[in-house]
C-alpha cells in the first residue's frame, strides 16, 4: 500500500496521483511552510487528513484545528508576524467568520509570509450559500492565485508562498469544490530538509502593526503599493497562460475550473478562439489584458460566479477606449452554479452561435426519486427529534444551527425551521421570543458549533433575559464534517487534553436551569423539553451520547465487534408506520403491501427505534450475524 | 485513447470513493492520462455520491457533459435508475449492484420503488447494455463495490485496462488481511 505520508516527505522529485486537497500538502512541506492551522469545513477537511498522515514528530509544521476560523487566522498571522510562513485554510463562508482579522492582513508587514487556502464552493455542493470571496479580496487589497486542477494547486501554492515571502503581505490561494477533490497525476519536485531557524523575530519596528489614527492610512498606503509590485510580478509571470490559435477576431480570458470546461466544449468547435487563461485574479495583469484587447475584436469573460474580472476588464477598455467588444454576463443564471462543461457550453453557445453546436438547454429529467441527505441510522439526533417533537406544539418555533442536526428540518421531523450560520441559532431565537408570548422558541446547537461562535449569543440571552430553550445535542465531535476533535472531546489534532465540559461552562455563565439527558433516553429527553419550556428564563436542555457513526466504526475496529440489527415480528406488528412515517431511520423499507422489514445493511443495531413502536413489534435480531472485516 | 467516461454513483457509505480511485489507478498504471473528481456533498449522512472519471488524450475537466458517460457504475438500484436517465448516453453501458437502499420519499409511501423491469425497459429503449449484479454470499456488505470491480473487468467494461493494473491498484490502496480479503472476491469472481 502506498503511504501517503512517505509521499508527502519524499526527498527526490517524484510523480503521484493525488487530489488537490493532497497536493497542498506536499507544497506546504517543499516551501517550508512552519505553521499551518484551519477550522474543519467541506471543500477543505482532507487537507487536514493528509496531513494526519504523517506522525506529528515527522511532521515538519506544526498544524492545529483551532476554534473556528478568525482563531486560527490570528493564529496564522502571529506565527508570520514572528517570521515563520504559515498557512489558515478553511471553507467559503469561514472567511465571513474570519473577516474582522482577515481585512485587516493586508496592512500589515508581514514579515513570515502566510498564504490563505480557501475552499469557495461554486454550486453550493456542501454550503449555505455560494459567495464568491474574489470580493473580499478586491476589499482587503490581497492578491488571489485561483488553480484549475491539483497540477496548479500544487504549482500556485509554491507562488503564493514566495510572494508572500518575497512581499511580506497576505495572500489568497482560492480553491473551489471541484478543484480540491479533483485528482490526477501531478509532477512534484525534491524537497531537502532544513533545519528551521525558530528565533521569534517578532519586531514592532518592522510595523506599524498597530492600525490606528494616522497610522491606518499609511498602512494602507503601503497595501496598495505591495498590490502594484503584486501586479507587476503577474504581468511577469508564466502562471496566466495565452493560449495562442491565431484567431485575431476571438479571445476569452478565463480562470480555474472553467478553463478547463472551456477546453473540452471548444473541441471540435469551428474557429477556436484564443485564449488568456489567468492564474492571478487579483490584481489583474493589465498590460496583458490590454495586448488581448486590443488584438481581437470581441472578447467573452467566461467567469463563475460574480462578474469580479469581467467589470474590471471592462473598465480597463473604457479607459483607453479600446474598440473591442466585450461579452460577460447577461442573465441571473450566469451568475449562478459551478461552470461544468454543460453550463460553459450553453453560455458559450449564447455568445457565439456560429463557434459551438447549440447547447442541450437542459438536462435529462431525473427519473428517480429524489434522494434527500438524512441522519445516519441509529443516530441521536433522530432519536431527540423524535422525543422532541412530541415535547413541542405545532405553533412552536425551532431554530437550527449548523451541524448534522440541521438536516432535521427534513421530513418527518421538520425541527429546525430557520437556519443561518455558525452559532447563530441562539440569537435569532432570543429576536424570535420578543413580543412572542403565545408560541415557545427552541434553538438547537451542537458542541462544535458552541465552542465556535454561540458563545456571544448564549451570553447576550442570559445578559439580556431571553427565556428560551436551547437543546445542545452534545455528541463530543464535529462530525458533518468528518469527526474533527472539538474543545469538548478530550483531544486536539496533535495530543490528548482535558475536555473542556459545555455543562460546567454553562454552569459559570450563571445559568440556572440546565437539565441533561442520555440522547436515546426518549420519554425523558421529552419530559425535560416540556419542563424547560415552560420556564420564563433562559434554559439550557443538553442531549448528550457520542456520535453514533463514530461510536460504531470504533467499536468495528475491535476484533470481537458482533454486528448486530433490529428485526420486525410480522405476526405483531400492526402497520401503523410510526418507524417509517414519525421515526424515519433509513433501515426501515417497506414493500408494496405496505409490510415494513430491516435492510440490514444499514441497520446498526442501536435499538434506539424500540422505544417508538406501539405494538413493541421491533425487538433485537435473535441470531447474531457475522461481523465483516473488509 | 480515445475518451472514454466513466460515472460512479451510488448511496454514502457504499463504498464509491474506493472503486473509483482503483479505477483512476488501474486506468493511471494502464498507461492512459486519466482524471477524477468525486461530488460527495453531504453523502456521508445518507445522500447521493457521485465520482466521475475521464480516461483519454485530450481530456480536461474531470466533471463529464449529461447525457454523454461512456459506461455508468451504480451500486445501488435507485442511483442506477438516476445515472442512466441523466449522466449516460445512448447505447452506452450500465452496471448496477442490485440492492435497494429506499429514498425518504419511497419508505413515506409518496413514490414508487424503482424496480429491476423499469430499468430493462429504459435500457431496451436506448440500446444501453446493462448487466446486474447482485451475491448473496458476500461475507461483509463492504465488499459490494469489489464483487462489482471484478464484473467490470471480467466483461471488459472500461477498454485497455489490463488484470495487472487493477491489482497494482489493489495494492496501492490497501494492505493486509483488508487488500487479501478484497484481493480474493475480485479474483473468484472473475472465474465465476
Amino acid at each position: 500500500m502506498k503511504k501517503m505520508e512517505d509521499m508527502l516527505l519524499r526527498r527526490e522529485a517524484f510523480s503521484e496521483v493525488v487530489m488537490g486537497n493532497t497536493a497542498i500538502v506536499r507544497a506546504m512541506v517543499e516551501a517550508g511552510t512552519r505553521v499551518v492551522s484551519s477550522y474543519p469545513g467541506s471543500p477543505t477537511p482532507e487537507i487536514a487528513l493528509a496531513i494526519q498522515s504523517i506522525p506529528k514528530n515527522d511532521r515538519p509544521f506544526y498544524f492545529e484545528f483551532s476554534t473556528n476560523e478568525k482563531v486560527a487566522t490570528e493564529l496564522a498571522y502571529g506565527a508570520a508576524v514572528n517570521g515563520h510562513l504559515s498557512t489558515v485554510f478553511f471553507k467559503s463562508v469561514g472567511l465571513n467568520v474570519a473577516a474582522d482579522t482577515f481585512v485587516q492582513l493586508s496592512l500589515m508587514n508581514i514579515i513570515g509570509g502566510m498564504v490563505v487556502v480557501l475552499g469557495d464552493d461554486p454550486g453550493a455542493n456542501s454550503s449555505q450559500n455560494e459567495q464568491d470571496n474574489r470580493h473580499y479580496a478586491r476589499m482587503s487589497y490581497t492578491p488571489v492565485l485561483e488553480p484549475a486542477d491539483p497540477d496548479e494547486v500544487y504549482r500556485f501554492y509554491l507562488e503564493a508562498a514566495r510572494l508572500s515571502q518575497t512581499l511580506r503581505m497576505p495572500v489568497i490561494l482560492r480553491l473551489t469544490t471541484h478543484v480540491c477533490h479533483a485528482k490526477e497525476r501531478v509532477a512534484f519536485g525534491s524537497w531537502s530538509p532544513v533545519q528551521p531557524d525558530d528565533t521569534p523575530r517578532f519586531d514592532p519596528a518592522n510595523g506599524p502593526y498597530i492600525p490606528l489614527t494616522t497610522h491606518a492610512i499609511e498602512m494602507k498606503r503601503a497595501a496598495l503599493a505591495r498590490l502594484e509590485q503584486v501586479r507587476q510580478r503577474a504581468e511577469e509571470t508564466e502562471l496566466n497562460r495565452f493560449i495562442d490559435n491565431g484567431n485575431r477576431l476571438r479571445g476569452v480570458i478565463t480562470m480555474g475550473l472553467s478553463f478547463l470546461s472551456l477546453m473540452d466544449v471548444l473541441d471540435g468547435a469551428a474557429a477556436q478562439p484564443d485564449i488568456l487563461k489567468l492564474a492571478y485574479v487579483h490584481p489583474l495583469p493589465r498590460k496583458k489584458i490590454v495586448r488581448f484587447l486590443s488584438s481581437h475584436q470581441e472578447i467573452k469573460v467566461l467567469e463563475e460566479l460574480d462578474d469580479v474580472v469581467e467589470n474590471q476588464i471592462k473598465a480597463i477598455a473604457f479607459d483607453l477606449q479600446l474598440p473591442v467588444k466585450i461579452f460577460g454576463k447577461t442573465q441571473p443564471e450566469d451568475w449562478i452554479g459551478e461552470y461544468t462543461p454543460d453550463k460553459v457550453h450553453q453560455v458559450l453557445y449564447a455568445t457565439w452561435p456560429d463557434m459551438v453546436q447549440p447547447a442541450p438547454t437542459s438536462e435529462a429529467e431525473d427519473p428517480a426519486p429524489h434522494r434527500p441527505p438524512q441522519m445516519c441510522p441509529g443516530c441521536g439526533h433522530r432519536s431527540a427529534f423524535h422525543a422532541i417533537k412530541q415535547a413541542l406544539a405545532p405553533t412552536d418555533i425551532t431554530v437550527a444551527d449548523i451541524g448534522c442536526h440541521t438536516l432535521g428540518f427534513l421530513p418527518p421531523y421538520e425541527i429546525g425551521q430557520l437556519l443561518m450560520c455558525m452559532g447563530a441559532s441562539t440569537a435569532m431565537a432570543s429576536g424570535l421570543r420578543l413580543f412572542n408570548t403565545s408560541r415557545k422558541v427552541v434553538a438547537f446547537m451542537g458542541d462544535s458549533t458552541f465552542f465556535h461562535a454561540a458563545l456571544p449569543g448564549i451570553i447576550n440571552a442570559i445578559f439580556n433575559h431571553h427565556p428560551i430553550t436551547l437543546i445542545l445535542m452534545e455528541n463530543g465531535t464535529t462530525a458533518m464534517t468528518g469527526h474533527q476533535d472539538n474543545p469538548a472531546s478530550g483531544k486536539n489534532f496533535n495530543e490528548e487534553t482535558d475536555k473542556i465540559p459545555v455543562r460546567q461552562v454553562l454552569e459559570g455563565l450563571g445559568i440556572k436551569h440546565i437539565a441533561e439527558v442520555d440522547t436515546y433516553q426518549q420519554a425523558k429527553l421529552a419530559e425535560l423539553v416540556v419542563e424547560a419550556t415552560s420556564i420564563d428564563e433562559f434554559s439550557v436542555v443538553i442531549a448528550r451520547h457520542p456520535c453514533m457513526l463514530k461510536f460504531t466504526r470504533e467499536q468495528r475496529k475491535n476484533s470481537t465487534y458482533q454486528q448486530k440489527h433490529v428485526t420486525i415480528d410480522q405476526g405483531v406488528c400492526e402497520r401503523i408506520h410510526t418507524c417509517i412515517g414519525a421515526f424515519g431511520c433509513p433501515t426501515f423499507t417497506r414493500d408494496t403491501e405496505g409490510n415494513v422489514t430491516i435492510n440490514t445493511d444499514l441497520c446498526i443495531g442501536d435499538g434506539s427505534c424500540i422505544q417508538t413502536c406501539p405494538t413493541k413489534a421491533i425487538i433485537p435480531a435473535g441470531k447474531k450475524d457475522k461481523g465483516g472485516a473488509a | 485513447m480515445k475518451a472514454f467516461s466513466i460515472y460512479l454513483t451510488g448511496v454514502g457509505g457504499q463504498g464509491i470513493g474506493l472503486i473509483s480511485e482503483i479505477i483512476l489507478r488501474a486506468a493511471d498504471h494502464a498507461g492512459h492520462p486519466v482524471k477524477s473528481v468525486d461530488t460527495h456533498g453531504l453523502a456521508q449522512r445518507g445522500g447521493i455520491v457521485v465520482s466521475q472519471i475521464r480516461i483519454g488524450d485530450k481530456i480536461f475537466s474531470p466533471i463529464i457533459p449529461a447525457g454523454q458517460a461512456d459506461l455508468v457504475i451504480s451500486l445501488e438500484r435507485h442511483e442506477a435508475f438516476r445515472a442512466a436517465g441523466t449522466a449516460l448516453k445512448d447505447k452506452g453501458c450500465l452496471i448496477y449492484y442490485n440492492t435497494v437502499w429506499q429514498p425518504l420519499s419511497v419508505r413515506l409511501n409518496q413514490t414508487a420503488e424503482i424496480e429491476e423491469s423499469y430499468i430493462q425497459d429504459l435500457c431496451r429503449a436506448r440500446g444501453i447494455q446493462v448487466i446486474s449484479v447482485f451475491h448473496a454470499d458476500l461475507p461483509d456488505i463492504r465488499m459490494q463495490n469489489m464483487a462489482m470491480l471484478s464484473e467490470i473487468h471480467r466483461h471488459r467494461m472500461i477498454p485497455d485496462i489490463d488484470l495487472e493494473h487493477y491489482q497494482t491498484a489493489m495494492a496501492d490502496l490497501m494492505s493486509g488481511t483488508m487488500l487479501a480479503e478484497n484481493r480474493a472476491l475480485f479474483d473468484k469472481r472473475l472465474t465465476a
